[in-house]
């Protein structure tokens, strides 16, 4: 069968699968709309949290950047997984005894406000919009490239899916969905990794594989590649370029901002219990470590693979993958000294490189390079619809809750019944899809710099107001709502100074102390709970019962009778 | 919070010694997250990030990995993991011996 047919079988199968799910798992009630009734247990939640927090990012473009980055890719590695030490350690637990629905529940109960509530509420809604765009976009992309069929039809397709399970099921078909989903992209991330392990170094584990002999040098795999990036004029792939400073930033604000994104956080809502929490981080950083260490595998075997098969190669003769993807202008030669040869090489080169590869396309043409079967190939586009979709879904949900709950129910119209919340979610979940939607088709141009935006933005704001809300009792209404703003607007005017305003300034030179606008959510954070924590001891001590939920929220036994009733 | 009776249902009278009680699980606590967060610190920001030039100078024995570079890309990640494993026996523990924990039946 063609790689095209495969496409089709497996992608239309694991759709068949998600539909299926969705009608079997029909939401009844808010409870079961907003935390799946708090009755999914550890380990399924686990799963659904990893296919929820692993995006089209994670399964696309990041083995790809990691390739082009060497060390350096170590930001994104450490950062996408660190978080969660921070999220069982210092949130989740907590959160899930409060119980409440989102985010912003949290945030309006525990600083007993509802500027404090309302401040949050857009917070999440603009972070979880930044990012679904992306999502929408990813789809679009794999239907186009695989399917053959427009970005826009591809985009429809996504949220005729999407509309479907989240708007019938809310949370309880989304998780279900999503363990699925994940079952489908981990077993198509690790089968073309294990294949490329085996062919390059006869090492079927791919974490070990990237470290172990080449075998058509019979030398050390990572030496051989930093030989050929000596060679070709690259810096040394182990050791990378960014300065240690930035390198520290970066990763600092990739976890502080994982443990503050909202859809991931809700995620702990759904379990039934305290202990059920912190053991369904430990899962969910389980089910993540999967792909995230065989992602940097798949880095190494991707750049010697690309390295081998186009270097100094006559354009005449160039393999059929790199006229396909040619096509979709993500790749693309020009040859500059006329001598008919592709030469691909570094800054440090004698000659100039001939040959642009855009990163985004490593993942999905790495099982063409390596020659793997049809069916590897048709099992990655599915992989890729399953990550995007499993984090629009989750998305989708924050926004949806965020209008019918923290908006509609605790704030415009209290009175609303149970049905009527109901049908206002579901409202709000199809016409957030709807937006997605617009937004996948007509992507604003800096859909890049606003995902950084979303990481930013919530390291900045609610990471210090959440923990410090848990920890220090003493935190009052005033320092809160002044911190989350004076880190938001810190983290904002920074990216958008030097990514939108002047972009030909976003250099080393002009950051201060050499950290870029990706890591300045770290500072963000740290001026939040700076601001925070001066404020409060200026202003009135929270009501005393505000202080004693704080010390309720600290001991886990109850959290079962909070739900009955809360429901 | 009008809705939600959660004030003082923390699953402790009101009696000084209960709360003296409450008092010592929370220090515990707080110090059981204090030390593995030191532990996170190091294994990813200090051997990943700030020592990194001087442990690529040494091998992983019997692969090809620099020391420094494999903390950055694998060797810290597996750590967050076991990290939370030990966070969750140790607060099971914990809520055992101070009788907090949660009912089976939920």
């Amino acid at each position: 069968m063609s790689v095209q047919s495969w496409t089709f079988v497996l992608v239309a199968a694991s759709f068949t699968l998600y539909i299926g799910i969705a009608i079997w798992s029909r939401a009844t009630s808010t409870k079961d709309f907003y935390i799946a009734g708090a009755g999914v247990s550890p380990l399924a939640n686990g799963m659904a949290t990893a296919a929820d927090w692993m995006s089209a990012a994670s399964f696309i473009s990041m083995a790809g950047l990691i390739s082009f980055m060497g060390y350096d890719g170590a930001v994104y590695l450490m950062g996408w997984t660190g978080g969660y030490v921070l999220l069982a350690l210092l949130l989740a637990p907590y959160l899930r005894k409060f119980g409440a629905f989102t985010v912003p529940d949290f945030v309006g109960d525990r600083y007993y406000s509802q500027t404090a509530r309302i401040v949050a509420v857009v917070c999440a809604i603009f972070i979880s919009f930044t990012y679904v765009a992306g999502q929408m976009r990813g789809v679009g992309v794999v239907f186009s490239r695989f399917l053959e069929v427009d970005v826009e039809t591809g985009v429809y397709i996504g949220m005729a899916i999407v509309f479907f399970y989240a708007v019938l099921g809310g949370m309880k078909g989304i998780t279900y969905t999503q363990v699925a989903q994940y079952c489908v992209l981990i077993f198509a991330y690790l089968v073309p990794a294990i294949f490329l392990s085996l062919l390059i170094t006869g090492n079927p584990v791919p974490q070990l594989g990237f470290g172990d002999v080449d075998q058509a040098s019979g030398i050390s795999l990572l030496e051989r590649l930093n030989g050929l990036h000596q060679e070709l004029g690259f810096s040394e792939y182990t050791s990378g370029t960014k300065s240690r400073l930035d390198v520290f930033f970066i990763t600092a604000a990739l976890m502080v901002g994982t443990a503050g994104l909202p859809h991931v956080i809700i995620r702990f809502y759904t379990v039934p219990r305290v202990r059920d929490a912190r053991l369904s981080v430990g899962w969910a950083l389980v089910f993540i470590a999967l792909l995230y260490t065989t992602a940097p595998a798949v880095a190494v075997f991707a750049r010697t693979n690309l390295i081998n098969s186009v270097s100094e190669v006559p354009y005449a003769q160039v393999p059929e993958w790199f006229t396909t993807w040619e096509g979709t202008g993500l790749l693309s030669f020009e040859d500059l000294n006329g001598d008919g040869r592709i030469q691909f090489v570094g800054p440090d080169a004698s000659t100039a490189n001939e040959l642009t590869v855009d990163p985004d396309i490593i993942v999905l043409a790495n099982p063409e390079i390596a020659g793997l079967p049809n069916w590897v190939i048709g099992l990655v586009a599915a992989g890729g619809l399953a990550a995007a979709l499993s984090t629009a879904a989750g998305l989708l949900l924050v926004v949806s809750s965020a209008v019918s709950h923290d908006l509609l129910k605790r704030s415009i119209m209290p009175e609303i019944t149970e049905r009527g919340e109901l049908v206002a979610a579901r409202i709000s979940a199809g016409a957030a899809v709807l937006v997605a939607g617009y937004l996948g088709i007509n992507p604003p141009g800096f859909v890049a710099q606003v995902v950084a935006f979303a990481f930013g933005l919530a390291a900045a704001s609610f990471f210090p107001v959440i923990i410090l809300g848990i920890f220090s009792k003493r935190t009052t209404r005033e320092g809160a709502i002044l911190g989350m703003v004076s880190g938001i607007t810190l983290t904002a005017a920074y990216i958008a100074y030097f990514t939108l305003i002047h972009p030909e300034l976003n250099n080393a030179d002009n950051w201060w102390f050499g950290i870029s606008p990706q890591g300045i959510g770290t500072v963000g954070m740290l001026l939040n709970f700076a601001i925070t924590l001066t404020v409060s001891q200026f202003t009135p001590e929270p009501p005393p019962e505000v202080q004693q939920l704080v010390e309720m929220i600290r001991v886990p036994k109850g959290a079962g009778a909070v739900h009955e009733i809360s429901a | 919070m009008s809705e939600q009776p959660s004030q003082g249902s923390a699953g402790y009278g009101p009696d000084s010694s209960t709360r003296a009680r409450a008092t010592e699980y929370w220090r515990r606590n707080i110090r059981y997250v204090g030390m593995l967060l030191v532990v996170w610190f190091v294994v990813s920001y200090g051997f990943g990030i700030i020592a990194v030039e001087p442990l690529d100078t040494v091998t992983v024995p019997g692969t090809g990995f620099p020391l420094g570079f494999w903390f950055a890309q694998q060797g810290a990640i597996y750590v967050f993991v076991a990290l939370i494993f030990v966070y969750v026996f140790l607060m099971n523990r914990l809520d055992r011996e101070f009788d907090l924990q949660e009912e089976d039946d939920v």
